[in-house]
C-alpha cells in the first residue's frame, strides 16, 4: 500500500473532504427527492394563509382576528411564504443540486455521444433480452444484415468481424439534460423578473389621463434594483369604457359581468405618435417597455361642492371602490377648501340604487341603471397632523359629524343633476354624473420571454426524455461447423422497457437467411 | 330549443350516465369477487398461466385455462366472465351519455363546456371512461373496470350535486383561447392522473397479498388470483404517469401563459397555482424516486398516491374553500 492510499482511507475527511462530501451528497439523486418533497410541502401554507404581498388587507385583518397565532405565525413568515428564508433555502438548494447534477451528467453525455458503443459483453444471454437465430450466410454476412436490420437510428460499432455493438436513444439523456437545464432558467428568469421587474397599479376615470412616473401610481412595487426615475414615458388618456352585465333574470348569474372595454390613446415618449387601443381583460396592450392590463373597473362620481357664496370649492370625478359584485361602492368626497372648516363627505356611490330596510342603501344590479349616492358629512380637519390617509375613507379623529336640523346625523340621498343645500352656511353639493373608471396594472417583467422559452423547452426535454427509449443490442456471430452461422443477440434498456424482448425477437426473425 | 331544455337534457344524460354506470360497476365487482372466490383455496402457486405476456406495453391479462385449474374453480371463472361483459357494455353506454351530456351542455352555452367545476368534472370523467374504453377494446382489462368506475361515480356524483352550477357565459376574465388550452390538456391529464393512481392503488394491495404469500386467506389472496401480477402493474402504472406528467407540466405552462395575460403576472401564488405547482412538484418527485437506485417501488408508488391525493384536494377543497382569483369554480 503506498502512502497516497493509505492517506485517503483515513477515516478523517478535512476541510477539502467535508466539502467534497457535502456537494456529493447535495447533488445526489436522493437528495433532489427529498429537496422536491421539501419544496411541495413548503409552498402549502401559501394557499392557507393570505399572503401579504397578493392581498395585504385580508392578511392584517387575520393577524387583527387571531390575537395569539398571528403574530406568532407571521414572525414565522406564514404571510409571506414565498419570500421567507426557509423557502428560499429550499429553491436554492434545488437550484445548485441542480447545476451539480447537470454538469457532470452533460460531460459525460457529450463523451457518450462522440465515444464509441460499449465493449461486448462476454454471455450475451444474461442480458434482459436474448434472441439467437441460425443463418445460412457466412459470418461476415450475417452481422452485415444484423447492422442493416437495426437501421438508422442506432449508433452501431461493427468490431472484430463476429461482434457488434449498438445503441439507440441517445436523445433520451439530450432531453432529460435539456429539461434539467432549461429549469435552471426557468429559476433564473423568475428571479430576475423579480428583482429588475415592477408593477404599479392606477386607476384612470373616463376622460382622465395618466403619464408613467412613479408618483402617479396607486401603488407602485418596484423589483430591488429598479430605478423608479427611469420607468419608460410613455402616457395614456381613457376615452371610454363600456362594460356589460347578464340581465337576464334567472340562471343564477343575474348581474355577472359579461365584458369589459376600455378605450384608450397612448403615447410610447412625449412627442411621439398617438396610438388608439381597446384594452379588454385578457388582452394587454403592449406597450414599449411595459404592458398595461385591465383588472379592475368601477364608478366615479362627478361632484361639485359650492361654498355659501356660490364659489367652487371642490369640482371633479371622486372615485369610489366596489363593495359588492352589484357595485355598492364606498369612498370620500374630501374637500380641504371649503371654509370655515374642512368637509369631508363619505357614503356609497349605487349604480342602481335602492334603500333597503335592514341593509340600508345599496346597488341592485351593477351597471348605472339608476344612479344614487348616499352620504353623511363630517367637518373639521381632514389630515390631522399633515398626514394623509387612505384616499377612500375619513380620518374623522378631528372631525365632527354634521347634523341636521332635527338633530339627527345628516343624510344625503342624490341622483345625477340634483343639488342638495348643506345646513348650516356650509354651502351645497351637485351630483354631476357618475363616470366608469378603469383599473390598470401596469407591469414590466424583462425575463418574462427567458421564462416561457425555458419552460417550453423544458417541456419539450421532458417529453423526449420520457418517451424516447435508450437501447443497447450487441450481436456475436460464429460460424457453424456444417456452414452458415449462429448469431446471438443480446439486449439491454435504461429504465423500463417491457418491449425489448419482443423488439430483439423480430430483428431475430427478420433477418435474411442468406 | 331553448338554452334551459337544452341544460336539462344535459343533466338528464348525466343522470342517466350515473345509473348506468352504478350497475356497471356492480357488474365489475361480482367480477372481482367471483374470480377471487373461484381462485383455489390452497393457491400455493396460483396457475399462473393466467397472467400476463406483457408485450410492448400494458399486460395481457388471459384468462386461466391452464391444466392446473380444477373443475368448480373454472365454472367459477366462467361465472365470473358472464358478469364482466355486460359490465363493460354498460360503461360504454354510460360513457356515451357523459359524451352527450358534455355535448348538450355545449350548446347550451355556446362555448367549450369547461368554465366550471361541473364542466371540468364531467368532462374528466369522460376522458377517464373513454381510455377505459379503448383500452379495453385491445386488451382485456376488466379487471381494472371497478377501480375506473367507483372514483367515475364519485366524481359524477359531485358533479351532479355540491359542484354543479347553472349553464351561463362565462366571466370576462376567463374569455381566453388559452382557458380552453389549459384546462382541456388539464382534464385529459386529471383522467390518466387517476387511471395511474387506480393501478397504482392495485399494485399496492396486489403486492401485499403477494407478500403474505400464498397461503393467506381473505379477500387480498383472491385479488391476487384476478389482477395481473405486482411488477406488471406498478409497470402500468409507470407508464400512465409518464404519460399524464408531461400533460399536467404544459397544463402549468399554459396556466401561466393565461395569468399573464388576465392578471397582467404569469405567476400570483393564487391558491389554484400553488397547487397546481405542488402537484406537479410531487409527481416530479414520484418520477425520481422512481429513477433513484435505492428507493423501492411502492414507496415511489406512495409518492404518486400523495400527487393523487393532491389532485382530489385541489379540485374539491381548493376550489370550493379557499379565496383566490381562481374563482371559476362558480359554485
Ligand atoms: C427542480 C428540480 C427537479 C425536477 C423538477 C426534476 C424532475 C425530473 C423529472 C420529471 C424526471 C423524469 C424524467 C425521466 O424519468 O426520464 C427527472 C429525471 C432525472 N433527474 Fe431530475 N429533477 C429535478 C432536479 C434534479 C436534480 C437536482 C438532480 C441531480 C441529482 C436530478 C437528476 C435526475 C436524473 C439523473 C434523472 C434521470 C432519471 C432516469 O430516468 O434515470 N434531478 N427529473
Amino acid at each position: 500500500m503506498t502512502a497516497q492510499s493509505a492517506r485517503i482511507q483515513q477515516p478523517s475527511l478535512g476541510p477539502l473532504g467535508w466539502a467534497r462530501w457535502a456537494w456529493r451528497n447535495l447533488t445526489s439523486m436522493r437528495t433532489a427527492l427529498l429537496l422536491l418533497l421539501l419544496l411541495a410541502v413548503a409552498a402549502l401554507p401559501g394557499s392557507i394563509w393570505p399572503q401579504r404581498s397578493i392581498n395585504p388587507t385580508r392578511t392584517s385583518d387575520y393577524i387583527a382576528r387571531h390575537p395569539t397565532m398571528g403574530p406568532i405565525l407571521d414572525r414565522l413568515g406564514f404571510f409571506e411564504v414565498y419570500a421567507t428564508p426557509w423557502f428560499s433555502a429550499i429553491y436554492l438548494l434545488l437550484l445548485i443540486s441542480l447545476i451539480g447534477c447537470v454538469l457532470p451528467r452533460t460531460r459525460i453525455h457529450l463523451r457518450h455521444l462522440r465515444g464509441r458503443p460499449p465493449r461486448v459483453p462476454a454471455r450475451l444471454d444474461r442480458l434482459p433480452a436474448y434472441a439467437e437465430r441460425d443463418l445460412d450466410a457466412d459470418p461476415d454476412v450475417a452481422l452485415a444484415s444484423v447492422k442493416a436490420a437495426l437501421g438508422r437510428r442506432y449508433r452501431v460499432d461493427v468490431r472484430d468481424g463476429h461482434t457488434l455493438a449498438a445503441e439507440s436513444g441517445y436523445a433520451k439523456e439530450t432531453g432529460n439534460l435539456l429539461f434539467h437545464t432549461a429549469l435552471i432558467g426557468v429559476i433564473v428568469g423568475v428571479a430576475v423578473g423579480h428583482v429588475w421587474g415592477w408593477k404599479g397599479d392606477v386607476i384612470v376615470p373616463v376622460g382622465g389621463s395618466f403619464s408613467d412616473t412613479a408618483i402617479n401610481y396607486d401603488t407602485l412595487d418596484p423589483g430591488p434594483r429598479v430605478d423608479t426615475a427611469k420607468l419608460p414615458p410613455f402616457t395614456l388618456t381613457l376615452d371610454r369604457f363600456d362594460a356589460s352585465f347578464e340581465d337576464r333574470v334567472g340562471g343564477g348569474q343575474f348581474g355577472q359581468p359579461r365584458d369589459f372595454s376600455a378605450y384608450l390613446r397612448t403615447t410610447d415618449s412625449p412627442g411621439a405618435p398617438e396610438q388608439s387601443h381597446v384594452l379588454k381583460v385578457n388582452h394587454p396592450v403592449e406597450m414599449s417597455g411595459a404592458a398595461i392590463f385591465l383588472l379592475g373597473n368601477g364608478y366615479a362620481a362627478d361632484v361639485t361642492v359650492k361654498d355659501s357664496r356660490g364659489k367652487v370649492v371642490y369640482t371633479g370625478p371622486t372615485v369610489f371602490l366596489a363593495r359588492d359584485n352589484n357595485y355598492t361602492s364606498s369612498g370620500a368626497i374630501k374637500v380641504p377648501g371649503a371654509q370655515p372648516k374642512e368637509l369631508g363627505f363619505f357614503g356609497n356611490l349605487l349604480p342602481t340604487g335602492v334603500i333597503t330596510q335592514d341593509q340600508g342603501p345599496i346597488s341592485i344590479f351593477p351597471d348605472a341603471r339608476d344612479p344614487k349616492m348616499a352620504l353623511g358629512l363630517y367637518e373639521g380637519e381632514l389630515n390631522p397632523g399633515g398626514l394623509s390617509g387612505s384616499v377612500y375613507t375619513l380620518n374623522t379623529k378631528e372631525m365632527t359629524q354634521v347634523k341636521d336640523t332635527n338633530g339627527e346625523p345628516l343624510r344625503i340621498w342624490i341622483a345625477p343633476g340634483e343639488t342638495v343645500q348643506l345646513p348650516g352656511d356650509r354651502g351645497s353639493i351637485t351630483f354631476n354624473k357618475v363616470v366608469r373608471w378603469a383599473g390598470l396594472s401596469i407591469r414590466h417583467d424583462p425575463a418574462k420571454d427567458l421564462t416561457l422559452w425555458s419552460s417550453l423547452l423544458a417541456l419539450a426535454g421532458l417529453i423526449a426524455s420520457l418517451l424516447i427509449r435508450r437501447r443497447r443490442v450487441f450481436a456475436r456471430v460464429e460460424a457453424l461447423p456444417a456452414g452458415g452461422s449462429r448469431v446471438r443477440l443480446g439486449a439491454l434498456a435504461k429504465g423500463d422497457d417491457s418491449g425489448l424482448q419482443d423488439y430483439l425477437d423480430r430483428l431475430a426473425a427478420g433477418l435474411p437467411s442468406r | 330549443m331553448t338554452r334551459e331544455v337544452l341544460e336539462q337534457y344535459s343533466l338528464v344524460s348525466l343522470y342517466s350516465a350515473i345509473v348506468v354506470l352504478t350497475l356497471a360497476m356492480l357488474g365489475f365487482i361480482v367480477y372481482l369477487a367471483r374470480s377471487a372466490a373461484a381462485a383455489p383455496r390452497d393457491a400455493v402457486e396460483p396457475a399462473r398461466a393466467d397472467v400476463l405476456v406483457g408485450a410492448g406495453g400494458p399486460a395481457v391479462h388471459r384468462s386461466p385455462d391452464g391444466p392446473g385449474d380444477d373443475a368448480a374453480s373454472a365454472s367459477g371463472l366462467v361465472k365470473a366472465r358472464k358478469a364482466a361483459g355486460p359490465a363493460r357494455m354498460l360503461t360504454g353506454l354510460a360513457t356515451l351519455l357523459v359524451g352527450v351530456s358534455i355535448l348538450f351542455r355545449g350548446l347550451s352555452v355556446h362555448r367549450p363546456p369547461l368554465g366550471n367545476l361541473h364542466e371540468f368534472v364531467a368532462a374528466a370523467s369522460f376522458v377517464l371512461l373513454l381510455s377505459f374504453c379503448l383500452w379495453g377494446l385491445k386488451r382485456n382489462v376488466d379487471w381494472l373496470g371497478a377501480f375506473v368506475t367507483a372514483p367515475v361515480l364519485l366524481m359524477l356524483g359531485s358533479a351532479t350535486t355540491f359542484w354543479y352550477t347553472e349553464a351561463a357565459q362565462l366571466m370576462p376574465s376567463l374569455k381566453s383561447g388559452w382557458l380552453v388550452i389549459h384546462v382541456t390538456v388539464a382534464t385529459i391529464s386529471v383522467g390518466v392522473f387517476t387511471l395511474a393512481a387506480m393501478v397504482g392503488l392495485a399494485y399496492l394491495l396486489v403486492d401485499r397479498a403477494e407478500a403474505r404469500g400464498g397461503g393467506a386467506p381473505g379477500r387480498l389472496a383472491g385479488l391476487r388470483r384476478v389482477l395481473p401480477p405486482a411488477p406488471e402493474l406498478e409497470r402500468l402504472s409507470y407508464g400512465l404517469h409518464v404519460i399524464a406528467f408531461p400533460l399536467w407540466t404544459f397544463t402549468l405552462i399554459a396556466g401561466a401563459i393565461w395569468a399573464r395575460q388576465a392578471w397582467a403576472s404569469y405567476w400570483n401564488w393564487d391558491p389554484k397555482e400553488v397547487w397546481t405547482f405542488v402537484i406537479w412538484v410531487v409527481y416530479a418527485a414520484y418520477l425520481h424516486a422512481r429513477a433513484t437506485t435505492g428507493i423501492s417501488r411502492q414507496k415511489a408508488t406512495y409518492i404518486a398516491l400523495a400527487g393523487f391525493a393532491c389532485i382530489i384536494i385541489n379540485y374539491s377543497i381548493v376550489n370550493m374553500y379557499f379565496v383566490g382569483q381562481h374563482s371559476y369554480s362558480g359554485v
